[in-house]
Order: C-alpha cells, then sequence, then structure tokens
C-alpha cells in the first residue's frame, strides 16, 4: 500500500495535478518556451524599461551621451596628434590606422551598449541581488545584461562610426564586392567576439566577484589595443590576441585582407574569412562558461 | 517506530504541496588563514530536513541567525540546489525547473529588494505583467487590489529607492503577488519595520492568506509575527528541525516562560503568591522584581493579585524571545 502510493506520488501524473488546478485558477496556461527566445524577450522589456526611464530625462540623456561621445573620442584625437609628427605609424597611413580604429571601435561599441552592464554582476553577488533575479520566470543573463541599459553608450559607437566612415572616404585602395562585403562582416563578428568576452568575463565573476577589471582589461583593454595596427606590438602579444584571447579576428586580420596587406606571424590569406566562425566558438565558450558559473553560484550561494 | 514513520511519511507525500525528504545542503566553506593559504571547512547549513505544508497553509520557520531559514527559502525557490535529498514545491524540483516555478512562487526578501532600485514602483509592475505574462484584466485586478489594500497609492511615481523600509516592503509583497502565486515564501518581512507598518503587513498577509488559500511560509526573528499569522511553527536550529507543530505547544515543549518586571514602592522581601505555585520569583533588585510564569498562562490574574497583595507602582511584560526557547529546548532534551 504504502509502496503504491509513492509510486503515484512520483509519477508525472501527480507531478502535474497540483499544476493544471493552478492554471485553472489563474487562467493562465504557462507554456514551455525556449530559453533562448525567452531571454531575447526579456532582454527587450527591461530594456525598453530603461530606456523609458532614461528619456524621462532627455536633456541628461543628451548630456551623458555627448560626454560619452568626446571621451572616447580622445582616443582618436591622440593618434591624430601623432600624425602630426609622423606620416606612418607602424608602416600604416592615417586612413589605415582609421580603418582599423573605426572598425574595432564601432563593433565594441555596440558590444559593450548591449552587454556592458556584465560587469556588475560580481558586485550583484557580493551584495546578494543576484538572487532576486533568480526567482524570475526568465534566463539571469538576459536580465544581468539588460540591467540598468544605458542608451548614452551610442556615444561610442557614434564616435567609431564617424572615424570609420572618414577612413572608407579616404581610403585610396582597389574596392571589390568581397572587401565590401568585408565591412559589415568586421563590424558583425567584432561585435560578437566582444560580445563574448563580456559574457565570459561576467562568468568569471562569478568565482571572483571582485574580478570587473580583469574583465575591463579584456575588453576596454583589448579595444584599445585593436585601434593600431598590429605591426607596432611585439610578437608574443599579437600572438596572444589571436590565438588565446582572439581579438585579431575582430578587425585586425580582416581588415588586413581590405587593406593588401601583410598577415603578421605569416598567417595564410584565408583567416581574413574566418571572422563569424571565430565569433561563434566563442559565444559557445562563453555560455559554457557562463552556465558552470551559474551552476557553481547556485551550489556555493556565494 | 522507525518504520511507523516511514508509512507516515508516504501517505503524506500525496498530500503536500511543499515536500521535503532529507533535504541537506553542504557548504564547502574557505577561511583565508593567510596570504594564498586557506582552509576548507563542511558546514551543514541544511541538515536532514523533512517536512510537508499543505496547500493554503500558512506555516513560520523559525530560528536563530544562521540556522538554516534563507537556505531552506533559497532552495525551495530554486536559487540554490540541494546537495541531498528529495525536493518538490507543487510537483517541480525548483533546481531543475527554476523559471517553471517562478510563475507559481512569490518571493520577497526582506534585506533586499526584488523592485529595480532606480525606477517607480509602477515600472516595476509593469514589468513584471510582462515578464509574468500576466493576463491584462488579472494584473489590473491584482495591482488595484495590492494598492488599495497596501495602501500603496501615493508611492506608485516614486522611485524605489527613496521609500521607507515599509513603504518598500508593501511595495514588494505587492510586486510578489502580481501574479497569483501559489505560494508566498517571506524571508524575515517584517524586519526593521515599525510597529503601524508590522500590523499593516501582517493584516494583509491574514487575509490573503484566508480570502485566496495562497500558502505562507514565513521565516522570521519575530515570534510576535508567528503568534498573529500562523497555526503551525517549526523551529530550525544548527540546520536541523528541532520542533514543527502549533505555537502553543512550542511554549510547552519550551517550556518557555513570560517575565512579569514589577516596580514596587519600595524594596521588600521576594513575592510570594499562594494561589499561583507556578511563579517563581527569579531576581530582585532594590525595589524592581522579576518573576517568571508559564507563556501559556495570562498576566492578568498575576497582576491582579499581586496589585492586591503588594503596592505596585509599575509593571511590564516581556514575551519569551525565539533564542530563550530554542535554549530551554536544548535543555529539555537534554542536549539533542
Amino acid at each position: 500500500m504504502a509502496d503504491s502510493t509513492t509510486g503515484v506520488a512520483e509519477g508525472p501524473g501527480a507531478a502535474e495535478g497540483p499544476g493544471g488546478r493552478a492554471a485553472d485558477r489563474s487562467g493562465v496556461v504557462f507554456a514551455e518556451r525556449p530559453g533562448l527566445v525567452e531571454g531575447v524577450r526579456a532582454y527587450g522589456l527591461i530594456v525598453m524599461m530603461w530606456l523609458r526611464s532614461t528619456m524621462a530625462y532627455r536633456a541628461s540623456f543628451v548630456m551623458t551621451a555627448f560626454g560619452n561621445f568626446a571621451a572616447t573620442a580622445f582616443d582618436f584625437v591622440a593618434i591624430l596628434l601623432m600624425f602630426s609628427h609622423v606620416d606612418e605609424l607602424g608602416g600604416y597611413t592615417l586612413p589605415e590606422v582609421a580603418l582599423l580604429y573605426g572598425v574595432s571601435g564601432t563593433a565594441f561599441g555596440l558590444a559593450d551598449l548591449v552587454l556592458g552592464s556584465m560587469d556588475r554582476l560580481g558586485q550583484r553577488v557580493r551584495d546578494g541581488t543576484l538572487d532576486t533575479l533568480l526567482v524570475r520566470p526568465v534566463p539571469v543573463l538576459a536580465q544581468v545584461a539588460a540591467d540598468r541599459f544605458a542608451l548614452r553608450r551610442l556615444g561610442r559607437v557614434l564616435q567609431g562610426v564617424l572615424v570609420l566612415g572618414y577612413a572608407l572616404v579616404t581610403l585610396d585602395i582597389a574596392w571589390t564586392p568581397l572587401k565590401v562585403a568585408m565591412v559589415p562582416m568586421m563590424l558583425l563578428s567584432g561585435a560578437a567576439i566582444f560580445g563574448a568576452l563580456f559574457v565570459a568575463g561576467g562568468a568569471f565573476q562569478f568565482v571572483a566577484q571582485d574580478a570587473a577589471q580583469v574583465q575591463n582589461s579584456f575588453t576596454y583593454g583589448g579595444n584599445t589595443l585593436l585601434q593600431y595596427p598590429p605591426s607596432v606590438f611585439a610578437k608574443d602579444l599579437v600572438r596572444g590576441v589571436t590565438f588565446v584571447v582572439p581579438l585579431a579576428f575582430a578587425n585586425w586580420l580582416p581588415a588586413l585582407y581590405v587593406l593588401g596587406r601583410e598577415y603578421p606571424l605569416g598567417l595564410p590569406d584565408w583567416v581574413a574569412f574566418l571572422p563569424p566562425v571565430v565569433a561563434a566558438l566563442c559565444w559557445l565558450l562563453a555560455g559554457l562558461a557562463w552556465r558552470s558559473g551559474l551552476r557553481a553560484y547556485r551550489s556555493t550561494g556565494s | 517506530m522507525d518504520l511507523d514513520s516511514d508509512v507516515r511519511t508516504d501517505v503524506e507525500t500525496t498530500t503536500g504541496f511543499i515536500e521535503l525528504d532529507n533535504v541537506e545542503k553542504v557548504f564547502d566553506v574557505r577561511r583565508r588563514t593567510g596570504f594564498m593559504r586557506g582552509e576548507r571547512r563542511r558546514v551543514r547549513a541544511v541538515d536532514s530536513i523533512s517536512f510537508r505544508v499543505a496547500r493554503g497553509e500558512m506555516v513560520g520557520y523559525i530560528g536563530p541567525n544562521g540556522a538554516g531559514k534563507s537556505t531552506t527559502i533559497k532552495m525551495l525557490t530554486g536559487i540554490l540546489t540541494p546537495s541531498g535529498g528529495r525536493l518538490r514545491v507543487a510537483g517541480i524540483d525548483p533546481s531543475r525547473e527554476r523559471t517553471r516555478l517562478a510563475h507559481r512562487i512569490g518571493v520577497v526578501f526582506g534585506q533586499r529588494t526584488t523592485l529595480w532600485w532606480d525606477l517607480p514602483l509602477r515600472d516595476s509592475y509593469r514589468l513584471m505583467h510582462r515578464m509574468y505574462r500576466i493576463p491584462d484584466a488579472r494584473y489590473r485586478e491584482n495591482l488595484d487590489r495590492c494598492v488599495e489594500l497596501l495602501d500603496l497609492g501615493e508611492l506608485l511615481d516614486v522611485p524605489v529607492r527613496q521609500l521607507s523600509l515599509g513603504q518598500r516592503m508593501r511595495g514588494d509583497i505587492a510586486a510578489a503577488l502580481l501574479h497569483d502565486p501559489e505560494v508566498l515564501y517571506l524571508d524575515e518581512p517584517t524586519i526593521g519595520l515599525d510597529v503601524v507598518s508590522k500590523s499593516r503587513v501582517r493584516g494583509f498577509l491574514r487575509d490573503l492568506n484566508a480570502e485566496r488559500g495562497t500558502t505562507v511560509l514565513l521565516t522570521t526573528h519575530d515570534l510576535t509575527d508567528i503568534e498573529q499569522l500562523c497555526k503551525r511553527v517549526m523551529v530550525i536550529d544548527h540546520g536541523r528541525l528541532m520542533y514543527d507543530g502549533a505555537l502553543a505547544g512550542l511554549h510547552e515543549v519550551g517550556e518557555s516562560e513570560r517575565m512579569l518586571v514589577v516596580d514596587l514602592e519600595r524594596q521588600l522581601p521576594p513575592i510570594r503568591l499562594e494561589s499561583e505555585p507556578s511563579v517563581r520569583t527569579v531576581k530582585v533588585e532594590g525595589p524592581r522584581q522579576w518573576l517568571a510564569f508559564p507563556a501559556s498562562e495570562s498576566a492578568a490574574p498575576l497582576v491582579a493579585r499581586i496589585a492586591a497583595e503588594y503596592p505596585l507602582v509599575d509593571l511590564s511584560v516581556r514575551e519569551p524571545d525565539i533564542e530563550a526557547v530554542i535554549a530551554k529546548m536544548y535543555e529539555s532534551a537534554g542536549g539533542m
């Protein structure tokens, strides 16, 4: 007798019994939905809420966006100053460096706009507010990424786009359809690679809660690195950002193809077309890291 | 005896809405002892806890700091994965189907808000509406009801960070109820609240449970919460369930006593009352005397007798606190 009741209780029928009643009571049936779709939807909902609240203070938004634009534009001003003394930087002309800068700045800006809030995860783990995200019916990653969505980060994107535009207008190269197609491909893949770095950095903060600066050194630091031609850096550093943290695929390799330049490290020509593949791989790894980070958090609670 | 309790568990499995069977949570705590050196220690935050809560019950879950209350709540909500045992809420395994369960539970953390700190209350609610896919009519109905009963009308457009603790708590409770959860977990819902806020929150929870049949599990430090809300109380200490039953029974088990503090006109020998044998005078300090009496008895006849026989100036009654009750339980069990 006791055995049979146990069997029933643990069967799927018993498990769904209360669920059916609940659905009747609230008049809602909760269908299972794929995590990715739910995540994107939740991200959109939260971002819309922050946008509404940002737009309630338009003047403040314009000021902070301009500040963001100006602060990031100083990087390019520094490059302009260098070129007022020299004609070439590591063998590259100003329009060529502007292409590298514009692609990296735009791609990074996009990733920063969409996922820049990831560096607050460690803080949330420390003060325990991550728990409040875990009791909601949507993926945690979407909630963390969308938290305090800051439209002012568009300032950085705009700045990157302007420099990129300048480069495309002034570059003296023979454009082929393939080279033209390279430009949007670089931007999207680059944004995806930087985005994966933001997610992986967030995952790392589950383990080391004060690692936000480590993450920043890869994301912001990586962006600054990519704004200069690879020829000005030591070989080992170039090797590192090609094979370890594959930032070189965000702009260097595809941009060198567009410019018709020699590849660093004697890499073959076809690596210029790898960025989408590299981006997909980065996301796969970042996703796995996120998953195991969240699992570790849920087993230790700290 | 063993067999007996096994059978009982099996029967209750079919009726329990919240079910825990030998649930454990073990943490590896690393303590830093020097630069790059540390020692590992295993801590059993929850140690083989089993209980059942039926649909519509309102249960108090109490214990001192670090007893394992919050850890239990975190496992029941799916935040933490249990290290062992079986756990079900509404037939769902919380740690495996966290997001599915989220639609059916409401959670209020007393110490931290689930609302968006920088945004007005109204924005948080609007987002919950979409996030939980609450049908429009039901959302409006639930929101109106909460706004009325929790008196939130004036607060809806105020950013959460500007709310007082009591206001924020009311806002949080409303947020947890918009999607009609079947279970409401409250982790220290009255901590830090003033008397008025406390009684408003308690009144609201009582009505919620009575009218909607929402199952409520609340952890608290404050025995008054339990007295006013819960017929059933569970006491946890060092990760173990020490008591599960009626509140009155807890006073018996713990042989807990209330304290009557009386100020007399002058210093007198310890008060002795022939008619009240269960009363003991435990301390005398000048004109002030402390009398212990069983918590289950009324203080009124005792006060009347003292007033009749002694020159009484002032008095106060002190309720037993949870720590004292638990200490008593240890004593009577001979150190479980």
